[in-house]
């Protein structure tokens, strides 16, 4: 079993590398473009597939909880 | 008295903070490995400035989980007075003795430059030989220095006088100009509720001699000294 452990900074938390990829879009033109924040994913391998593992190391691992949060993609 | 100096691996400050100790205030000190699951028989414990484990995952994220960190928790959380220089504040962080977290730097740069910082409370063992309001000239080095806590968490610090430094100007002015990285209310060094806990940013372990262009740093740990003598 695999699981996806996305993690992104809070709404509340200012993201100055998202902010200056987005002020980089100017020059491509993309200007449909309003936001962009930057995140991290972590891949994650299972033996026999033990959900409470990687909730326990999204959580206390992966997150820093002042200022992330994260979300569990899971696959077969 | 004796200081203890944290090395984690990617620690590269450590024999800064040793120098001081021994070479300028004459104080006895020791290296603790982080492997160590003791730190018995030290007065004050310094985390000094790197980048622990190589800043992975996020600053001061995995030196949270080396075995000395359970004893450095367990220390403090008993009165021990354990200071968090850079990496250190990250890690004291990241490991909950300090409120808050260190964001990347506003304008994303790793700033390595002289700052003033203003002494916003004199009741702590690291600053109890300034008086308040007192500017101190010591360098930042970091990129990840932005700190912030949720607003709740922010008002608590503030009104717990829990602000130890702020980025000023030379005249003490505090103002979104002298905010050099972004951090909320030019916040640069704070202290747990019960104060014996300290994290900053600023390096005093760089400014602590003359010839080192301020000896403004050496108050903070001539501080740290008066404090344990008088306890």
């Amino acid at each position: 079993m695999k699981a996806t452990v996305i993690v992104t900074l809070k709404p509340t938390v200012l993201d100055p590398q998202g902010m200056t990829i987005h002020r980089s879009l100017a020059s491509l033109g993309l200007t449909d473009i309003t936001d962009v924040r930057q995140g991290k994913i972590f891949q994650i391998q299972l033996k026999t597939g033990n959900r409470e593992h990687v909730e326990r190391l999204a959580k206390e691992v992966l997150t820093n909880p002042v200022i992330e949060e994260y979300r569990i993609v899971w696959e077969q | 008295m004796k200081f203890g100096v944290v090395i984690f691996p990617g620690s590269n400050c450590e024999h800064d903070c040793y120098y001081v100790i021994q070479s300028v205030l004459g104080k006895a000190v020791e290296y603790i490995w982080h492997q160590d699951t003791s730190v018995k028989g030290f007065d004050a414990i310094i985390l000094p400035g790197g980048f622990a484990y190589g800043d992975y995952l996020r600053t001061g994220a995995l030196a949270r989980f080396s075995p000395v960190m359970t004893a450095i928790a367990d220390y403090a959380k008993k009165g021990g007075v354990v200071f968090g220089i850079c990496n250190g504040f990250q890690i004291l962080t990241e490991a909950g003795l300090l409120p808050g977290a260190l964001l990347r730097n506003v304008g994303l740069k790793y700033l390595c430059k002289f700052e003033y910082l203003r002494t916003e409370t004199t009741d702590t063992p690291f600053t109890n030989l300034m008086t308040k309001g007192q500017l101190l000239r010591i360098p930042i080095g970091h990129g990840d220095g932005n700190f912030f806590a949720d607003a709740d968490t922010l008002k608590r610090i503030e009104d717990n006088g829990q602000v130890v430094f702020r980025y000023a100007d030379a005249n003490g002015q505090i103002t979104p100009d002298t905010n050099p990285n972004g951090s909320l209310n030019n916040i640069a060094g704070i202290v747990n509720e019960q104060r014996n806990v300290m994290g900053m940013m600023p390096h005093p372990d760089r400014s602590s001699e003359e010839i080192l262009g301020s000896a403004d740093g050496k108050l903070i740990f001539e501080s740290m000294v008066n404090a344990l003598v008088r306890a």
